[in-house]
């Protein structure tokens, strides 16, 4: 199009036009912001759905900071006692603390405040989703890898301040179901030697549950957890600029470029795009599907409990390994140590520890300290995608564990039976999904030897004269063969020359059955052989395709 | 004053006082035990009728008298039902929990065998057999009538923990739970917990009195009218059921878009 | 643009730590084929292709005001406390129907927004992709040479090698300094003392005090409580208004319940004569993490916690038979007092609720 076509508010001719950069002048001398849009605008950011799933969460957490103010503006984190005087008839004359009735009416008597409770409750639940898969993301693709392994340390603080996060506000309505929820967490504390019950008597300001405790954890829930959590994903979005997005292997991508498309105009319009998505989608659900329908569990009280008392999912599999622990106790000079608490909080911390030091566990098996800008394939590093899997089962069992009671009810099975499969599967489970996976991903990786080697079967058969029926494959072009032959080879790591035995070993447990890439010598061998074959079919079917060099 | 002390002390003193001690632990016992009332108002035709439904349909089990049989490997195959009331038998047959299909853990419920009338005849048999709780008036459980506040409060600490704050029902031990309330009808609920069927504790009227058991109905009958005001209830179990909701079709949801957002256009 | 060898670092060094897992590939490995060519859209080529999409980005966007058109108008036609269309003011009814509007309303008004920008971003803006350079951090850098001289001659001004006096102290006063933290630390609550030993039941050291229903603190007669029913109680006097302050905590260490077992069912003598003609009170909360434990099966004398799947049999005095508890639920002593109410005459022989580290050691 040329300049005389142009037509509206944007015309470099027109009034808005210069008006505009009249007002981009004042800005600029002010604050020199052209230099900024010089550096960012045309920044490149590659393009893939499973990208997405950070945005997802930052998206979510901004709803969480704009529905959780205006909770605010509402809600009382008090526990003084007060009369329920709203229109919930079930209710009506009880006494409750002023944290649960101020919840109860800004559910029912503000105007769409029942709306933005459930927006804020649901965009935490995503936001904990969205961090998950994110996660996952970044670890089967192997982002973490160099230098991105303080970014994936900053990531994971951000998984736990989630947890924190949604535990804090989970409690504020003063319900009999959270309140239950934080009796567990007392429990568990006072469980600790020595400091256990000073913990939970400076924590709740006395005994349990006090009248301290709303109010403390609503500070903890609206200011320092929140700020941390912002303080931490500007550090995130600030090394994701410094190292450039990481992007799928594929023709033109290299560890040293980034191929994708530009910050302005392309991705401003989709990133800010997608954050109107992920917000309708919120208000979507929040509008049509109801979530922790406080007033069903009443005002809390010490006495009362309701049957399937769980967390809010990303807490669940703290709850599934207090279910399946067995009743371990012991006494030593007359003090308790009690194992059926201890152990469970004692793995929960291991179990994602190992999840956050991966990285570095990695790098010491490898030795392998390039930078890395193109993401792995998950099949090509079948060690680090068994591990994940196994991880993921593990979780999985736990969360599992904690939902037994709705598990033997919707498949008529005795919840003792169920308890005792978990806790075989606890053991059982892992290891099987990790040798099950690592297998799958080998045979992935074979398969696409084949594919490199011998081409894409194009179900057309020929018939040889001696009666052998062949099926004629077609070659993979250079582009679909770059992918497939790009990742690195890996031999162990022998022992000596610095290197330990028990590093050597984990080195050979993690690349002693490695499948190589294609080499150009093996494909120009497979190609010769093929062409062998293909002089027969060319025969009988007349000439056939030449290959590129 | 002596003469008194004097006469306490003769050997049919002792006699007389026991005598007056049962006359009234009896008399007090008739005036607290819940009248018979079914039995009574129940006609004899009922009875017979009941009977022969009894003997065909429910004898195999708990014996030609309704007095309960054991097998031969000394396992109960059915109870004792004398003594078990009109309220019992109304409950477990109206319920379609009775007769039971297979044994397991538990009876569960499902489309009652018999139609009231059936219903009404094997109750009053049963009622015959021996006094037991009966069949509480229209008006005991009309919750209109009841305080679903009260009933809530009640409800919270005697029910919630088996049968969910929502009513939507738990697990028990081995395989047992305790179902579903909110679906079921207010005579059923009531006998439910004057009797306590199964593995259910009995809530009889020196614990939660007639009142309390109408409350309670009041406000089960309340949580079913209010429904769920914020969108789809997801069963009403809780958190899990959200957050498998989150895990399903909300990230399908987040995802199909994310897709969208990254393929390329034709 | 390519890059082959793999045994070596970008910035052609060997790994610094001396060894790689990495091997270099035989023959080079492939050669990295650049970009494939570029594939254009329907509306690249296309002006009605075009045109449709900018027909179908601006009716999205009309969407999105259709949606905050709903939104507002659900601030008026369907309010909880006010005026609404469908429903009664004041009932849920009320509320369902504004949450589902106002809800919608808003979901439209934003998601067409965000399709739209999307929409017009794919298919409008250009999509020829990008290919920007990286910048690797090398070790042989300049500016890092720089930055560290800076240092070591900011180091060295500060004199820290030198004075080892002044190193000392200081470290000593940082150290010293996190001390003074555990100070406003300790101001947020109590010691514990002996508050976890005793409960509202300790009254009945002194005379016998009354059990009484949960609900509604009326005191139970010894007839009242049927083999297969289970109490819920309080112990007499523990109310809002005796307890102001401490309510709510001495409920959470007083709740019990009261069970009725056919003595001969009995399997542990000790219990029973703790009870009174086969009646038992237990406590509430499960010796696991705290939960009420009330899940009551009348046939099998087992209860349950709702939780963790603790199961206790009342029958063996609380014994655990099943999950993740040790200890059995305190049994609370009682008896009957001259007009047959329920009583108890001492507290819990034990703490309640989760086990710590001092629960043994007498308070």
């Amino acid at each position: 199009m040329s300049t005389t076509e142009k037509q509206g508010l944007l015309n470099p001719e027109g009034r808005a036009f210069k008006l505009g950069s009249v007002g981009a002048d004042w800005i600029d001398q002010r604050t020199s912001m052209s230099s900024v849009v010089k550096n960012f605008a045309r920044k490149v950011f590659p393009d893939h759905w499973s990208f997405m799933f950070g945005e997802v969460a930052l998206y979510s957490f901004v709803v969480l900071l704009i529905s959780g103010t205006f909770l605010t503006m509402f809600f009382v984190p008090s526990m003084d006692e007060v009369t329920y005087e709203g229109i919930y008839e079930p209710l009506y004359g009880l006494e409750m603390s002023r944290a649960y009735a101020s919840t109860l009416d800004l559910s029912f008597e503000v105007k769409g405040g029942l709306l933005f409770r459930q927006m804020h409750h649901w965009a935490a639940l995503l936001f904990m989703v969205a961090i998950f898969v994110h996660m996952f993301r970044v670890f089967f693709t192997g982002a973490f890898r160099k230098p991105r392994e303080l970014n994936w340390l900053v990531g994971f603080s951000l998984m736990i301040l989630g947890m924190v996060a949604g535990f804090s506000g989970y409690s504020l309505p003063d319900d009999v179901l959270s309140g239950n929820g934080l009796r567990i967490a007392d429990g568990l504390m006072k469980s600790i030697p020595l400091v256990g019950t000073y913990m939970s008597m400076l924590l709740f300001g006395g005994e349990f549950p006090g009248t301290d405790i709303i109010p403390r954890l609503f500070t903890i829930h609206i200011l320092l957890v929140p700020a941390a959590i912002m303080g931490l994903i500007a550090i995130h979005l600030v090394m994701l600029v410094v190292h450039k997005h990481a992007h799928y292997p594929g023709p033109g991508a290299t560890d040293r470029n980034v191929v994708g498309y530009p910050l302005f105009p392309v991705y401003t319009a989709k990133a800010g795009g997608f954050f109107f998505i992920v917000f309708g989608l919120i208000a979507l659900v929040s509008a049509t599907v109801s979530i922790n329908s406080v007033w069903a569990y009443g005002p809390y009280d010490p006495s009362p409990v309701s049957a399937g008392s769980q967390p809010d999912w990303y807490m669940l599999f703290t709850d599934g390994g207090l279910r399946l622990i067995p009743g371990w106790e012991f006494t030593i000079f007359g003090y308790v140590i009690s194992l059926n608490m201890l152990i469970p909080m004692v793995f929960y911390g291991l179990f994602l520890a190992a999840l956050a030091l991966w990285p570095f566990l990695e790098q010491w098996v490898t030795g392998d300290d390039r930078e890395h800008h193109v993401l792995d394939l998950p099949y090509n590093a079948p060690v680090r995608t068994a591990f994940g899997v196994a991880w993921i089962t593990e979780y999985i069992l736990l969360v599992l564990g904690a939902t037994n009671d709705l598990v033997a009810i919707a498949f008529h099975i005795s919840i003792n039976d169920l308890t005792w499969l978990y806790r075989i599967g606890f053991f059982v489970a892992p290891v099987v999904a990790f040798i099950v996976t690592k297998r799958i991903c080998l045979a992935i990786q074979r398969h696409k030897r084949d594919l490199v080697l011998h081409g894409v079967e194009t179900a057309k058969v020929v018939r040889m004269e001696n009666g052998e029926m062949l099926e004629i494959h077609e070659p993979l072009n250079e582009y679909e063969r770059w992918t497939l032959v790009q990742h690195d080879t890996f031999r162990p790591l022998k022992e000596g020359n610095g290197v330990s035995g028990l590093r050597a070993k984990a080195s050979s447990f993690f690349f002693k059955d490695q499948i190589d890439p294609v080499t150009p010598r093996e494909l120009r061998a497979a190609l010769e052989h093929g062409g062998h074959e293909r002089h027969k079919i060319e025969a009988l079917t007349g000439p056939y395709r030449e290959l590129e060099p | 004053m002596k003469a008194l002390a004097q006469h306490r002390h003769h050997p049919l003193a002792f006699l007389a006082i026991l005598l007056m001690a049962l006359l009234a632990t009896g008399g007090l016992f008739v005036a607290l035990s819940p009248k018979d009332a079914s039995a009574q108002s129940a006609s004899q035709a009922d009875i017979d009728a009941g009977r022969d439904l009894f003997v065909a349909n429910c004898a195999t089990c708990h014996g030609m008298k309704g007095e309960g049989r054991i097998d031969g490997e000394g396992n109960t195959s059915g109870p004792s039902l004398i003594g078990v009331g009109a309220a019992s038998v109304d409950f477990q047959v109206g319920t379609g929990r009775m007769p039971m299909q297979e044994s397991g853990p538990q009876a569960h419920r499902k489309p009652a065998q018999f139609n009231d009338e059936q219903t009404k005849q094997l109750s009053a048999y049963v009622a015959s057999l021996g006094p037991g709780p009966e069949i509480p008036s229209a008006d005991a459980v009309d919750p209109a009538k009841g305080d679903p506040a009260k009933g809530g409060e009640i409800f919270r600490i005697n029910c919630a923990m088996c049968h969910n704050a929502s009513g939507s029902g738990g697990a028990l031990t081995r395989g047992k739970f305790a179902p579903p309330l909110l679906d079921v009808e207010p005579t059923h609920v009531y006998e439910a917990m004057e009797t306590g069927p199964q593995n259910m504790p009995v809530f009889n009227d020196n614990n939660l009195t007639p009142e309390d058991k109408r409350d309670v109905i009041a406000y089960l009958n309340k949580l079913d009218e209010n429904g769920s005001p914020g969108g789809y209830s997801l069963g009403s179990l809780g958190p899990v059921t959200e957050g498998l909701f989150a895990w399903t079709v909300f990230l399908a949801l987040i995802l199909g878009c994310a897709y969208w957002l990254g393929a390329k256009a034709k | 643009m390519t890059h082959n060898d793999l045994s070596h670092n970008h910035d052609g060094t060997q790994p610094h730590r001396g060894v790689s897992a990495v091997v270099a590939k035989e023959d080079g490995g492939f050669v990295n084929p650049g970009l494939p060519p570029h594939e254009y859209r329907q509306s690249d080529l296309d002006p009605k292709a075009e045109r449709r999409a900018e027909k179908m980005v601006a009716g999205m966007f009309i969407l999105s005001i259709i949606g905050t058109a709903i939104f507002i108008a659900s601030y008026f036609l369907f309010t909880p406390m006010g005026y609404n269309l469908l429903a009664e003011s004041k009932t849920l009814q009320a509320v369902k129907w504004s949450n589902l509007f106002t809800g919608i309303g808003l979901a439209v008004a934003m998601f067409f927004i965000g399709a739209a920008a999307v929409h017009w971003a794919k298919t409008l803006m250009p999509d020829h992709e990008v290919t920007e350079e990286r910048h690797i951090y090398s070790r042989t850098n300049p500016v890092r040479e720089e930055a560290s001289g800076i240092i070591v001659d900011g180091l060295d001004e500060s004199g820290v090698a030198r004075r080892p006096l002044i190193v000392a102290s200081m470290v000593g006063a940082l150290a010293v300094l996190p001390i003074a933290v555990l100070f406003p630390i300790s101001t947020l609550g109590p010691l514990p003392g002996n508050k976890l030993h005793h409960t509202f039941w300790a009254k009945a050291k002194k005379e016998p005090l009354r059990i009484v229903r949960d609900h509604d603190n009326t005191p139970i007669k010894a007839s009242d409580v049927t083999v297969g029913s289970i109490f819920h109680v309080m112990p007499d006097g523990l109310t809002h208004e005796n307890n102001e302050h401490d309510f709510l905590e001495q409920r959470a260490k007083a709740a019990a319940v009261l069970v009725r077992i056919d003595p001969a069912d009995a399997k542990n003598q000790e219990s029973l004569s703790n009870g009174y003609e086969g009646i038992l009170a237990f406590s509430k909360i499960c010796t696991h993490v705290g939960c009420p434990v009330a899940l009551y099966e009348q046939q099998t004398h087992h209860m349950l916690c709702p939780c963790h799947q603790s199961t206790f049999d009342v029958t063996d005095g609380a014994k655990v038979i099943f999950g993740p508890a040790h200890r059995p639920l305190p049994q609370l002593p009682i008896e009957v007092d001259d007009e047959g109410y329920l009583v108890a005459t001492d507290d819990f022989p034990e703490p309640i609720g989760p086990s710590f580290w001092n629960l043994h050691k007498d308070k």
